[in-house]
């Protein structure tokens, strides 16, 4: 387990780095200055920071990956947790726009996830998760850029056209069928359930849905396919 | 996009539900140790291989022309030093660098075999591969690339690569140098050109369908 004094160095640090949005990983390069005097500019900052509290960081955070290697979710939990402002700063750094930052967050807590028997305690945590942030907030500018190439914002344009289909009554006739399917998918066993909530209604990956129920793609699809089966049967039947 | 609490607990949400049920991981091992494994695999079939080889006749091939040496050790050289570059790369942390490691050894290999080339379009009366023979090369590098390719994904996968394209082509051009150098065997004639392109072909194909299959194979959706 980490000293208190360390955890509290780090706690403190993350808080820093909140509000400053300071990169360890930079911190860890400049072996210059040591004295503490907080300023507003980063760099400034950066040689502020004592260099111990980095290595100190970065220690706490392996030592936690290692616990989460054995199992420990605790370790785990908390070393996600702790990971989250480094995260966001590293992304802000890649100039991902505020609204961004969210979604590199939590792609690089499930590349983590997926990651984390790659990790080698001989070598620094930080850069690890520099690297994988790096990579995963890239990824996400290249998707954003292939979105933005195919659609073409124009509120006014959705707005002002109009709807030749519409129908009036056709809105309460969705509720009720929106109700009946939330009734029989509340039926379902909580697997199958689970297989639908996930895959279908908020549109998570496979692989994605894999990490955050813990269980094999195989499972989920036989779950899914079930799922719809009973559900196609059901709705049939309510009808 | 929620407000930023919505955003912090949809992140406690993530957390909790990604340290629930935590099972312990096997720690992977260091590539170079992964990367020995596929080259011990290549080798045991380089083994199998020369048996049914007529190895006396490749050793006076070997004497008699030291290119043909240098073009065996650039491709065996690419091999061993693609297999270390692929299975560096194949981790989240990897440098794009290490691509660049076997490219002296492939530089040699090119260079070796266009001296060879050159050899057989200058003396007189040298044997010159046939197109039936240049299609045999083909489908030998081809043929032995598919089960060292699937091999190699397979090792690759467990890594977790986040330049899954990149990864998959250098492991490709691992499984090609490897195919090249075990096609030595029975290869009884010096490269002229059209079998040089062949192989230049070959190779380029078993890279490019590595890479073709990356994202599907090797991507962190996968």
């Amino acid at each position: 387990m980490v000293h208190p004094t360390v955890r509290a160095i780090a706690i403190d640090f993350s808080l820093f780095n909140d509000l400053f949005c300071v990169d360890p990983a930079f911190l860890a390069g400049h072996r210059g200055g040591s004295v503490f005097k907080p300023e507003i500019t980063r760099r400034t900052m950066a040689k502020s920071i004592p260099d111990e509290a980095v290595v100190e960081l970065d220690r706490s955070w392996s030592a936690l990956m290692i616990a989460a290697q054995a199992g420990d979710s605790a370790a785990y939990e908390e070393l996600l947790r702790e990971c989250v402002p480094y995260i966001k700063n590293v992304a802000r750094r890649r100039n991902i726009a505020g609204d961004r930052t969210d979604d590199v967050v939590q792609d690089v807590l499930l590349t983590i996830h997926r990651a984390r028997h790659t990790y080698d305690p001989s070598r620094s945590f930080t850069a690890w998760l520099r690297v994988i942030t790096d990579r995963r907030a890239i990824d996400l500018v290249r998707r954003t850029l292939r979105q933005e190439r195919r659609e073409v914002h124009a509120p006014r344009a959705f707005e002002n056209h109009a709807d030749e289909t519409a129908d009036p009554a056709r809105g309460i006739a969705h509720a009720d069928e929106a109700t009946t399917v939330s009734r029989v998918l509340e039926a379902l066993p909580m697997k199958q359930r689970e297989a639908v909530q996930y895959l279908v209604l908020e549109e998570h990956s496979l692989a994605d849905t894999a990490a955050l129920t813990q269980r094999s793609k195989v499972s989920l699809k036989v779950n899914l396919h079930r799922a719809l089966k009973a559900l196609r049967g059901r709705l049939e039947r309510a009808e | 996009m929620g407000t930023s609490s919505d955003n912090g607990s949809a992140h406690e949400h993530l957390i909790r539900d990604l340290a629930s049920g935590l099972e312990p991981v096997g720690r992977l091992r260091p590539p170079t140790v992964r990367a020995l494994g596929w080259l011990a695999v290549v080798a045991i079939v380089a083994v199998a291989l020369a048996r049914f080889a007529d190895l006396p006749a490749l050793e006076g091939r070997l004497l008699a022309s030291p290119d043909m040496w240098l073009a065996v050790t650039g491709a065996s050289m690419t091999a061993v030093l693609a297999a270390l570059a692929a299975f560096q790369l194949s981790l989240p942390d990897a440098n794009r660098a290490w691509a660049l490691l076997p490219l002296p050894a492939a530089l040699l290999w090119v260079i070796a075999s266009g001296i060879g080339c050159l050899r057989a379009w200058l003396v007189p009366g040298a044997h010159v591969a046939e197109l039936n023979e240049a299609r045999d090369c083909l489908m030998f590098i081809i043929g032995v690339s598919i089960p060292l390719s699937v091999l190699m994904f397979v090792m690759l996968r467990r890594a977790c690569s986040l330049q899954p394209g990149l990864t998959a082509a250098i492991g490709g051009l691992a499984t090609a140098a490897a195919a090249a150098t075990l096609l030595n065997f029975f290869h009884p004639f010096d490269a002229a050109v059209t079998d040089l392109a062949v192989h230049a072909c070959a190779v380029a194909l078993v890279i490019v369908a590595n890479w073709a299959f990356s994202g599907r194979l090797l991507g962190i959706a996968s």
